[in-house]
This record gives structure tokens, C-alpha cells and sequence, in this order.
């Protein structure tokens, strides 16, 4: 159920699309919801960071990954237990970046042993954090791309991308490694999930509807590029640059159920982008225990909502205790 | 006393990984002897106003709670969601990579899936996502969401009372998330219900009162210092002063008082009271600041600042210009990232300097408490000390760090240059199971009971497993840690995973090496014994 329902949902979505364009409702899918997907992702990014800027972090609960800055004759470690703010700008750039605390990741193995407990051996397992990076760089590599349907005349920054993008050329059209890397690492993430027995255990259905609907968009991207189902490219462009202007072209040439698909698939990966799991993308700069500076006893952290608390005072304690205190001779404030 | 049959470690190491096919959702909760704790008594909470103190056990069917408990933990929850954004981004953002799944040492010593941190945050997300998101309002268990129910408490208390808030999962997540903080919070929902355990309740009570954890009153506390000195005097010939509660001190000396009352943390003691009489610093004891460590940590926010507030407020009494802290492990979580927030800001007192060595601690300059392992590593880096390694060649010493100090201060180099200065024969267990990576002792955060015996032998199988790796290879006998708790629970840790290998602190090797003015001839180490009984003179 928590795969195939997903699964189910996402094929769903595909279906109602391309049945849109079979029955022409292009305003409405390629105009009223992009826009509505948008407008929903623009709010729903805005109004999930406020709702963690807005809550305090009463706390430094920084988790230190180094060795603390203390004595001067000790070398400490600035990215990874950071005690200036150039240090935790570089540490977090470092999770956004380069996914530094994935890197860590180890696998753990009891090795059996004759006549003796097992013993624990620990292995590099470097896989999630490399498919994780293929899956994000691809995915912003293709992003980007998508640019050159928005501007005329296609930016130079976004050639570069191109060439490099597309340094298998091979005829026309030039291919286009990301879309790939893209679909294989979407499909190692999912083979991941269902395969592993812990992954698989701790899965939600909102877990395998990202990656579906990835791969959904990956999969008709490809199939638009290369293969026969190609799009009319310059009336996508046209459509792309009138949707930017708020000038959609009223009567568009047809342009193919496959694009409503995609089309479609990503407006929905959109607009479901703040309200899910997948927020991390902005969730991963505000986490207290990456953000904040670790040298917590140099500066002081103030928490908005410290309150006065009933504790025991010394007054007390010693009312308590004068007696055995006097004759232990412990000196006493009071006589 | 609990009895609480173990297997033999050969078969408690056999684990199984392999997850029920019917998933986490329907919560399911066995209390099995051995791997729980005993529930607070209602004389502790009494003592310091907790909510519904009652006699009462997890393995009844009735838990006694008040009529209306499930509004009052989610009012609970839905205020903390908005004092604490750790918590709800913690919520919000986990995307279930796993990553973090293998990297507690409970889910490596049990195999259970819900000891896997993402799950044991499930286990309060799914609450979460069920009275506070609109996914979850509308589609339920599709998305995860659980409706807050009597079994989802008992499973709250079983797993929130099998993390010891180590934070090693915290490391390893690309967010950063730290199942510490959710479990804290989470046993503050319980809290708020009268939901605890004793092991925690009872430290509080006393600490409260008294001033630490044992219970220790003034007298005693000076009793057992006095028979301390004594013992020092006889293996060294010198008699070191004890200063207590003595106003005009430079340096308020606070430490975790279970190095006063149990074996081997009191070599450690002696340890500290030798090297601060040696270093000549003008220090006091005090009775009633005789507790650095804080079970409120394991309690809740605010009972953290009540027991720690006795800090500054005795240094303020006293007149001192800085405070030194002794050698312990969720004492220095709280002393380095809450005592400053809470109950400061310390600006009666001064920044701390060495008086011996002039050196300023920046590092400390706005909470003006040092670690000792800071101030007595200055003092041998600047040759004030003077030390002869050889009496420790007995020992084969490894080093364990304490989940607290590695991973929620970054105390790692000052006690290895330590230990090279004090020692010989220095090695390190594997790299994946120390510095900010260690592995738990197990026993942390009110665990360290007896009656969870096997799930802290489960728990702590890593560090075991590190231990023995180090005592195989090079011989290893001495586990030397940073915590009064890792003292006590690796002793028994070690008696059941590597017999062979003994417990101590860093200080009680300090104290064996330290060369004291005018001492006598040391034919005995801090535990009496014949110096290098057993051991080769010469290093290797
Ligand atoms: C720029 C916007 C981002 C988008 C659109 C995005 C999208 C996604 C998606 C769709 C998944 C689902 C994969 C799955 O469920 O298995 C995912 C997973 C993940 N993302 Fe991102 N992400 C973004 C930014 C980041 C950043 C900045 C980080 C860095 C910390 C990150 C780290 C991860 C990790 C570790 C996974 C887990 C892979 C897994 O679930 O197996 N993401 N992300
Ligand atoms: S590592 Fe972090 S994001 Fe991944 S499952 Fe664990 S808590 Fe969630
Ligand atoms: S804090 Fe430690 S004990 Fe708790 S879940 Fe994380 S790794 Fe496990």
C-alpha cells in the first residue's frame, strides 16, 4: 500500500493530463495550474520559513563535530565546530553544498569469530551520500536548463552550463547528461528504499511520492528530448516566455499530451514542495544544530522566554543544615 | 536489587536486524525484565512539585494518570512547538534517508527498529502529524499520523527511555536533526502527566535538597573529603588542604558528586585534589554547590536551570572570581550550552585566568567556568607540573570520550595531551568509535540502573566491542573516561563485555604521575596498590 498508492497517485495525475490534452483543456493545464502551483509554492515556501524564523531558539545545542576552540596552542576546528560566524556560514554551506554530515555515513557489520563475541567492524558507505549528490546536482543542472525556455536569447551563463551539460555530443540532439543521472539516482534512491529492510521499514507513502513523481518528470523529459514523442520546442518557448510575462498566447498550437504531463507532474512537485518533507531544501539552513556557534561559553545565548524558576536557596540549605555544619566546622553565614 | 538474568555475552551479541512485516505503526510494547526502568517515586516529585506522584509501574495495565493527560500533552506539545524551533523543524524536515538508522549504539545492541532514531522520532512525529498538520488531519495513517493513545504513551516511555540523548545520530544526519533533543522534549510530555523513572527522580530530589546527587550533606561531604586527604597523605607523605565554603577564594571548585561516594571515581577525586594543592590555586569545595551534574537535563528545561542556578548563586556568595568544573559528562552539556542562557549572565564574576600560568580563557570568557582538563593541560603545557609517566606503566590505557564533552562541547585534544603526558602506553580504539563518533556507554541520561541491565549491556556492545578490539591488539586494561556516570556504568560494562579491562579518570592518572614537592617515595598508586604491579618498567 505505502508504494503502490503513490505510485497510483502519480500515474493518476499523468492520466488526467493527458487526457486534458486529448480533450483540449490546454488554459487550464498549461496556464491555470502552472500559475495556481506557483502562487502555492511561492506562499507555501514563505509561510513555512516564517514558521520556523519566527519560533526562538532558546538554546545553543549545537552538535560539535571538532575539536573545540580553547588554548591557543591547540589547533581547533573551524568548520566543524565553528566558534565564529564565518566558521558557521562555511559549515553550513558545507551540508548545502557538498552534504558534509551524509559523507560520514558507515555502515556497521558483525564479523563472526570462533569461539568468541563477534566482532564490530565499521565501512565507509559513501552510496547514499553519492547518489544523494548526483540526485541534487542533476536536478539543479536540469532546472537550470529549463531557463533557456524562459529568455530569448538563451543566456550565455546557460550555454556554458549546456556545453559542459552536453559534452556527449553526439549528433543531433545533443544529449544532455543530467536528465539521466537524474532518472538513474531517482531510481537508486527508490531501488534503495524498497530493497533495504530498514529503509523499507521506516517509509511512508509520502516518502515514495516525491521520488515518483521525479522520476515521472525525469522520464517525460527524456522521452520529449530524445525519442519520438519530441515537442514543438518554439511553441513550448512561446508558451514558457507568455506564462512570464502574464501574457499567456490565447490559442496555442497543440503541443502534445506528453508536455501536459510533465508539465503537469511539476506543478505538482512544486506545489507540494513546501508542505512535505521536501521544505528540507529550506529547512537544512535553519537546523539549531548546525547554525548555531559552537563557542557557547564565550558568548552568552539569550532565550526570549527564560523565566524565573522555585529553586533552593543557600538561606535554606543552611537553615537546614547550621548545626551539623557549625560542628563539622564548615563556616555559616548565619551564627 | 533487580534480578536480572543476562545471557552469556557470546549470545547477547547474536542480534537480529530482521523488522516485523507488520511495520511501526500499531504500537506494540513489551515491558521484558531488563529492559526498563523503575518508575519515579512519589516522594521525589513531591519534593520538588512534579505533577501526579503516585506509586505506580509500566508494566500495570492502569499508569494512574490524571483524567484529561492526553489534552494536557498535546497543550504541552503545541506550546513547545512554539518555544523551541529545534523541535519543529526536527519534525517537519526528516526525510527518512536512514542514515542516522544505524548509528545508535541501542538499535546496534538490540536490532529493534524503533532504537533506530528515526523511528524513535516517528514515534512522536506521527502524534505530530496527526494533531498538528492537515495532512495528517485529513489522510491519518496514510501519511504516518497516529492519534495519541495510551499505547503510543507506553511506547513513548519505553523508547524515550532507551536513548540516552548521546546525540551520536545527530552527527551523522544531513539536517543535523538530534534525536536527543526530540527525547528531551519528549520526556517532558511525560513529565507533564507524572510519567518518569526513579533513576532520574530520585538525583533530582537530592539534588534539590542537598545540593547533589547522593544526598551528600555538608558534614559528610567534608568527612569524605578529610578520608581522602588522608589516603593521599599515605601514599604520598603530603597533606592537602581542603578549603570548604571558604569566602574570598579565587576559584569555586564544583564537580559530580559521584566521584566522592563510589570506586573508581573517588581515585579520580584524589586525583583533582592533588594537582589543585600541587598547582598552589587559591580554590574552594562547597557543599552547596556539590553537584555539577543535572538530572534535570533528563527531566525537563526548567528543572535544568532549577538545579543549576546553586552554581552561580554560591560563586556570587562566595566571592570567587571563576568556577572550575571537574570531570563529567552531562554536567558539561549543561555547563556549556544552558548554565549561561539559564541562570546568567555571570558578570559578577572574571574572566578566568590561570594564576599560575597567566593564561586568560577566552574561550570561557562570558560563562566563566573551565573544564579541568582545560586548566590542568595549560598547566603542563606551560611545565608547571611535574610528572612521572612511568608510574602509570602498569596501565595500557585507552580513552574513551564521553558522548557530552565530544559532541556537545569538542573536548577532545585536552585530554589525550594529558593522558601522552601522563602515561606510556596511550592507544586509541578504532576512529569510527571515538572523538565525535564515540560510542555511549549505555547508561546515560537516568539509565545506568540496575533493573535495565540488559538493555544497557545492549547499548553499550559498541563501546565493548571497541574496548575488546584494543584489548586484543595492544593489551589495553585501562578504559579511562571524562564522566562520573561512563566511571560507574563502564566498570559494569566492562566486568560483563572485556573483564580484563578496568575503569578510571583521567585525574586518578594525573595523580599517580603527578611528582609532588617534598612527597615521599610512591611505592602505591591512588588505589593502594603496589605501583606497577604486573607492569613492565620500560616503554615500548
Ligand atoms: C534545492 C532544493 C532541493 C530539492 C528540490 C530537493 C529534493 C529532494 C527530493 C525530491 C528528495 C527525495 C528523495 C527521496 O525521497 O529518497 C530529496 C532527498 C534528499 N535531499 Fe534534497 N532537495 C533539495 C535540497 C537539498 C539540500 C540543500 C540538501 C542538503 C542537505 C538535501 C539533501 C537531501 C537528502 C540527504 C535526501 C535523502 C535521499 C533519500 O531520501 O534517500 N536536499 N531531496
Ligand atoms: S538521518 Fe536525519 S533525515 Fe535521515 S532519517 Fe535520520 S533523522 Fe531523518
Ligand atoms: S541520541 Fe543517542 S541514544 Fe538517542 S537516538 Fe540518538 S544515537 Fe540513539
Amino acid at each position: 500500500m505505502t508504494v503502490v498508492a503513490p505510485l497510483l497517485g502519480v500515474l493518476a495525475l499523468a492520466a488526467v493530463s493527458a487526457v486534458g490534452a486529448w480533450i483540449g483543456l490546454t488554459t487550464l493545464f498549461c496556464v491555470v495550474i502552472p500559475y495556481a502551483a506557483i502562487l502555492v509554492f511561492l506562499v507555501g515556501v514563505i509561510w513555512r520559513v516564517l514558521s520556523w524564523a519566527r519560533r526562538p531558539t532558546p538554546f545553543n545545542i549545537t552538535t560539535t563535530c571538532g575539536q573545540q576552540y580553547s588554548l591557543p596552542w591547540i589547533q581547533s576546528s573551524t568548520l566543524e565546530n565553528p566558534h565564529t560566524r564565518l566558521g558557521v556560514v562555511g559549515r553550513v554551506l558545507l551540508e548545502v553544498l557538498l552534504f558534509r554530515s551524509l559523507f560520514r555515513n558507515v555502515k556497521h557489520e558483525f564479523v563472526s569469530r570462533e569461539n568468541a563475541a563477534p566482532r564490530l567492524a565499521y565501512k565507509a558507505s559513501p552510496w547514499l551520500w553519492l547518489g544523494a549528490l548526483a540526485f541534487h546536482y542533476s536536478f539543479l543542472v536540469v532546472f537550470v536548463r529549463h531557463y533557456r525556455f524562459f529568455s530569448e536569447p538563451t543566456p550565455r551563463v546557460l550555454q556554458i552550463v549546456e556545453m559542459l551539460d552536453g559534452f556527449f555530443q553526439i549528433g543531433s540532439p545533443t544529449i544532455f547528461v543530467s536528465g539521466f543521472v537524474l532518472l538513474a539516482a531517482a531510481a537508486f534512491l527508490l531501488l534503495r528504499r524498497l530493497l533495504l529492510p530498514q529503509v523499507r521499514y521506516i517509509s511512508l507513502t509520502t516518502d515514495y511520492f516525491p521520488l515518483f513523481l521525479v522520476i515521472g518528470i525525469a522520464l517525460t523529459g527524456v522521452l520529449m528530448r530524445y525519442t519520438a514523442f519530441r515537442t514543438d520546442t518554439a511553441a513550448v518557448k512561446n508558451l514558457c516566455i507568455g506564462l512570464m510575462q502574464f501574457k499567456p498566447p490565447a490559442a496555442t498550437e497543440p503541443i502534445g499530451a506528453i508536455f501536459f504531463v510533465h508539465l503537469t507532474l511539476v506543478s505538482c512537485l512544486f506545489a507540494y514542495l513546501p508542505y512535505s518533507k521536501l521544505s528540507h531544501m529550506m529547512g537544512v539552513w535553519l537546523s539549531p544544530t548546525r547554525n548555531l556557534i559552537g563557542a557557547s561559553r564565550m558568548r552568552r545565548h539569550i532565550n526570549p522566554w527564560n523565566y524565573p524558576v522555585a529553586v533552593h536557596t543557600y538561606e535554606e540549605y543552611e537553615d537546614e543544615w547550621r548545626d551539623k555544619m557549625k560542628a563539622a566546622g564548615i563556616p555559616v553565614d548565619k551564627e | 536489587m533487580p534480578d536480572i538474568q543476562l545471557p552469556p555475552p557470546e549470545e547477547l551479541a547474536k542480534v537480529s536486524f530482521q523488522p516485523r512485516p507488520q511495520g511501526w505503526m500499531d504500537p506494540q510494547v513489551e515491558f521484558r525484565p531488563g529492559t526498563w526502568s523503575y518508575a519515579g517515586k512519589p516522594k521525589a516529585l513531591e519534593t520538588v512539585g512534579m505533577p501526579n506522584p503516585r506509586e505506580w509501574s509500566p508494566t500495570d495495565a492502569d499508569w494512574k494518570l490524571p483524567a484529561n493527560w492526553k489534552e494536557v500533552i498535546l497543550q504541552g506539545l503545541r506550546e513547545r512547538l512554539d518555544k523551541y524551533r529545534s523541535l519543529k523543524v526536527f519534525l517537519d524536515i526528516c526525510v527518512r534517508c536512514g542514515a542516522c538508522a544505524d548509528k545508535c549504539h541501542f538499535f546496534i545492541g538490540s536490532g529493534d527498529p524503533k532504537n533506530m532514531p528515526v523511528l524513535r522520532a516517528e514515534l512522536l512525529r506521527s502524534v505530530y502529524r496527526n494533531d498538528f498538520t492537515l495532512a495528517g488531519k485529513l489522510l491519518g495513517q496514510m501519511v504516518g499520523a497516529r492519534e495519541l493513545t495510551m499505547d503510543v504513551v507506553k511506547e513513548w516511555f519505553y523508547y524515550f527511555y532507551q536513548c540516552t540523548e548521546c546525540r551520536r545520530c545527530s552527527v551523522f544526519c544531513p539536517y543535523g536533526i538530534d534525536q536527543a533533543e526530540l527525547t528531551m522534549l519528549g520526556r517532558e510530555l511525560l513529565n507533564l502527566v507524572g510519567i518518569n523513572i526513579n533513576w532520574v527522580m530520585e538525583p533530582v530530589a537530592k539534588c534539590y535538597m542537598t545540593g547533589n546527587h547522593m544526598g551528600i550533606p555538608p558534614h559528610a561531604l567534608k568527612d569524605n573529603l578529610e578520608f581522602f586527604a588522608d589516603d593521599i597523605e599515605n601514599i604520598t607523605g603530603i597533606r592537602v588542604d581542603i578549603p570548604i565554603n571558604k569566602k574570598g577564594a579565587d576559584v569555586l571548585f564544583v564537580i559530580p558528586s559521584g566521584d566522592v561516594m563510589a570506586d573508581p571515581g573517588i581515585y579520580t577525586l584524589m586525583g583533582y585534589m592533588m594537582v589543585l594543592h600541587e598547582s598552589g590555586l587559591n580554590y574552594t569545595w562547597s557543599t552547596y554547590a556539590s553537584e555539577g551534574g543535572n538530572f534535570g537535563l533528563f527531566t525537563s528545561h526548567e528543572m535544568i536551570k532549577r538545579l543549576n542556578a546553586k552554581i552561580y548563586a554560591e560563586a556570587r556568595r562566595l566571592g570567587v572570581k571563576w568556577i572550575l568544573g571537574g570531570e563529567c559528562g552531562h554536567m558539561w552539556r549543561v555547563l556549556h550550552q544552558y548554565m549561561d542562557t539559564l541562570n546568567g549572565p555571570a558578570d559578577f564574576l572574571e574572566v578566568p585566568v590561570s594564576p599560575i600560568t597567566g593564561t586568560r580563557f577566552e574561550h570561557a570568557r562570558s560563562t566563566k567556568m573551565i573544564h579541568i582538563a582545560e586548566f590542568t593541560a595549560d598547566l603542563i603545557y606551560h611545565g608547571k607540573l611535574k610528572l612521572d609517566p612511568s608510574r602509570n606503566n602498569a596501565y595500557k590505557v585507552t580513552f574513551h570520550d564521553s558522548c557530552n564533552p565530544a559532541r556537545s562541547m569538542g573536548l577532545f585534544e585536552e585530554p589525550r595531551y594529558i593522558l601522552r603526558n601522563v602515561c606510556n602506553h596511550f592507544y586509541e580504539m578504532p576512529e569510527n568509535t571515538i572523538r565525535e563518533q564515540t560510542f555511549c556507554c549505555g547508561g546515560g541520561a537516568g539509565l545506568g540502573n540496575d533493573e535495565n541491565m540488559e538493555m544497557r549491556m545492549r547499548g553499550g556492545l559498541p563501546r565493548g566491542n571497541a574496548v575488546r578490539f584494543v584489548h586484543e591488539r595492544y593489551g589495553v586494561n585501562l578504559l579511562t573516561a571524562m564522566c562520573a556516570i561512563d566511571r560507574a556504568v563502564l566498570t559494569t560494562l566492562m566486568e560483563y563485555w572485556v573483564p580484563e579491562v578496568k575503569v578510571s579518570g583521567l585525574h586518578e592518572l594525573v595523580g599517580n604521575a603527578l611528582v609532588m614537592t617534598g612527597e615521599k617515595e610512591r611505592e602505591l598508586n591512588l588505589r593502594s596498590e603496589p605501583l606497577n604491579e604486573g607492569g613492565e618498567e620500560t616503554s615500548d
